[in-house]
């Protein structure tokens, strides 16, 4: 699924197109496995649980957007150099990002925090983050 | 309420009464004037005294915006207005046939709905008790129509209980009730409620038990001429040899609590939705573009500010056009800054530790809908439904038919999905094409028509709109924070959805302009 957002994410950048939601048009993403509670995320491990909220808005491959603001890439981040700043940013919100520790648990946010620190390029997968840790800075 | 028809505005008439009558005999001249409830409203601005030229630059074309300018343009200011998107209104919008969408990320949506055809992503509904809008409307000529929100044949939905099949709502709501009455009514038959209800009053509970819950002669909730009357017939009254009706068979109470379908039975209730509400005719975006007929020579589009200055008796905006172009800026003695806490604090400014602080804690709600077209109006035509909203248990949580337009041959848009929290963060982070899939899947379970009769579909996600970066304003602490952010803050007010307690609301966007306004002019005019 990986390869298949990145030629997207390839596609979209050299030509973004008009999407036409006409009848029939096949399906990207396998979403089983989604919306399967109102109030929390179900998804488990780092890069389903990134491209199930995450994605939405710094991007599937982590480039960020700019509008009248902006939403940080998280590809070359050095924030991310360690885990805490991630954690505490998923935990309480930062500025226009809202806290998601009400629908993530310390698993979840442990498991993406070490996703995004070891992706889009990065490779700060020294000191990874435990469901310890989130816990602690709830 | 009665709209001001006759030149005094109620505001000064008020002041007249308060002052000459005192308090007492101005709230009930409120009162009997149908202000002293709902929306704080106090009637239209009537600003006296000299302004001397004071400039005034505001920050957002939205409705607190063009408020601002309106009123004070009117009362003599010079008035410049800086907006980031193309056209003014900002969540007040709408998206019909031949709109092009590009949310944050790239992803382009071409709206194509037929004619008359459309959807609010934003506010969607104008509640009677929120005088400030209706006045505008009135005062602007924007024509309003009746918003359904309770319809009694539409569904309640829930995926676990009654097999997944949806109810309508007329029979879960009697249901519900007429239990409800008839446990009521046996605790006060074994005189159990003796220490809170007289003798008397029980006589007089019981009678309005009976109405209340469609009970029989014993007041029992049962299948029946009394249940049926209320939750519909088994076989329907008509006319001739085939007249005669059949009774419906009522659900268990044990069935209604379990299926959870109650959960929405009261949303028609809130004070906001009660009827009669409103929606503007052809899209609530004509409350926008009448705003922009009254004030669009004051804004300046497609400016996006990158910093704003407070140097001495002034305050000064930097702006970059953003269809290219020589930075620039404006420069005014005071400033009402509408631009939303998400955006605002991103910009480089100068406002105070206190109000920096308050700007970066605020963050915004996710919130997700979706618009369909389908080919016909089966929702009318196989389902008798007119208006109103179905509620479900699933992911798009409720569907609302459109409130205009019945019995057309033509197309028609449903909002499909009306997302928030987990499930709009999900609906977010697929693509557009996919969010109609998901859309139809899940409403697919309530309308089996929705594959056969879809034609087109439009989906926002408001974390990635591009100029707002979220649906409201949400407070980390508001009992804190609230007033600090309400003060001149150099030379700066903030207004919007934001500062107000009708977040999310046109109307505290507009109210929380008219008291800005009305502060501002009170420094200018009294310094």
């Amino acid at each position: 699924m990986n390869r298949m957002m990145t030629v997207m994410a390839a596609l979209l950048t050299l030509t973004p197109p008009a999407v036409a939601q006409e009848a029939g048009q096949a399906s990207m993403i396998d979403r089983a496995g989604w919306f399967e509670n109102p109030s929390r995320l179900t998804q488990s491990g780092g890069q389903d649980v990134y491209e199930a909220i995450c994605a939405a808005c710094h991007m599937p491959e982590g480039e960020g957007a700019s509008g009248a603001g902006d939403y940080p890439a998280l590809a070359g981040n050095e924030n991310l150099l360690m885990p805490d700043y991630a954690i505490y940013v998923i935990l309480n919100g930062q500025k226009a990002m809202p806290p998601l520790g009400g629908v993530l648990d310390d698993t979840q946010i442990a498991d993406v925090v070490n996703y995004i620190r070891t992706s889009f390029g990065n490779d700060f997968a020294e000191d990874p983050a435990t469901p310890e840790h989130v816990a602690d800075a709830r | 309420m009665t709209f001001n028809s006759d030149g005094i505005s109620r505001r000064s008439l008020l002041s007249m009464i308060g002052a000459v009558a005192g308090a007492g005999a101005m709230y009930s001249a409120m009162s009997t004037m149908g202000l002293a409830q709902g929306s704080n409203y106090a009637g239209r601005l009537d600003l006296q005294g000299d302004v001397n030229g004071t400039r005034v630059l505001i920050l957002g074309a939205g409705l607190a915006g063009m408020t601002a300018a309106y009123e004070l343009r009117a009362a003599g200011y010079q008035v410049q207005v800086l907006e980031f998107r193309e056209k003014a209104g900002g969540r007040c919008w709408t998206l019909r046939g031949g709109d092009r969408y590009t949310e944050l990320g790239g992803d382009t949506q071409d709206v194509t709905f037929s004619e008359g055809n459309y959807l609010n992503p934003g506010p969607w509904r104008i509640p009677s008790d929120h005088y400030a809008v209706l006045d505008y409307c009135k005062r602007f000529g924007v024509k309003l129509e009746p918003f359904i929100q309770v319809n009694y044949n539409a569904y309640l939905h829930n995926t676990a209980s009654f097999d997944g099949q949806p109810q309508r709502f007329k029979e879960i709501s009697t249901d519900f009730r007429g239990h409800v009455a008839e446990l009521l009514a046996k605790v006060v038959d074994q005189q159990a409620l003796d220490a809170d209800v007289t003798e008397a009053d029980a006589q007089l509970l019981m009678d309005a038990l009976k109405r209340y819950g469609a009970l029989n002669d014993e007041m029992e909730y049962v299948t029946g001429e009394a249940s049926s009357a209320y939750r519909g017939w088994a076989v329907p009254e008509g006319g001739g040899t085939t007249g005669r009706p059949e009774p419906s068979e009522v659900h268990p109470l044990s069935v209604i609590l379990q299926s959870n379908l109650w959960r929405n039975l009261t949303a028609g209730d809130n004070l906001h939705m009660q009827s009669t509400i409103f929606q503007p005719v052809g899209g609530m975006d004509q409350i926008a573009q009448a705003f922009e007929r009254e004030v669009g020579e004051l804004i300046t589009f497609q400016a996006k500010v990158t910093r704003i200055r407070h140097e001495g008796n002034t305050v000064t905006a930097t702006w970059v056009p953003t269809d290219g172009g020589e930075e620039q800026t404006e420069t005014a003695d005071y400033c009402i800054c509408t631009i939303p806490f998400s955006i605002l604090g991103q910009i480089d400014h100068d406002f105070s530790p206190r109000m920096s602080g308050i700007i970066d804690s605020m963050y915004y709600a996710s919130s997700f809908k979706c618009g369909l077209e389908f080919k016909r109006r089966f929702w009318e035509q196989d389902e008798h439904i007119y208006g109103g909203i179905s509620y479900t248990n699933l992911p798009i949580s409720l569907i609302s038919y459109p409130s205009n337009d019945y019995f057309s041959d033509g197309p028609g848009v449903l909002l499909a999905a009306y997302s928030w929290g987990a499930s709009s963060y999900q609906f977010n982070a697929l693509p557009p094409a996919d969010r109609i899939e998901a859309v139809l899947d899940y409403g697919s379970q309530i309308h089996p028509q929705y594959r056969d009769e879809f034609v087109s579909g439009v989906s926002v996600g408001w974390h990635k709109v591009p100029w707002v970066l979220g649906c409201y304003g949400i407070w980390k602490d508001r009992d804190a924070d609230y007033m600090d952010a309400t003060v001149m803050d150099g030379r700066t007010l903030m207004a919007g959805e934001h500062i107000s307690y009708l977040p999310a609301w046109m109307e505290g966007a507009i109210l929380s302009a008219l008291d800005a306004v009305e502060r501002l002019h009170v420094t200018v005019t009294e310094s």
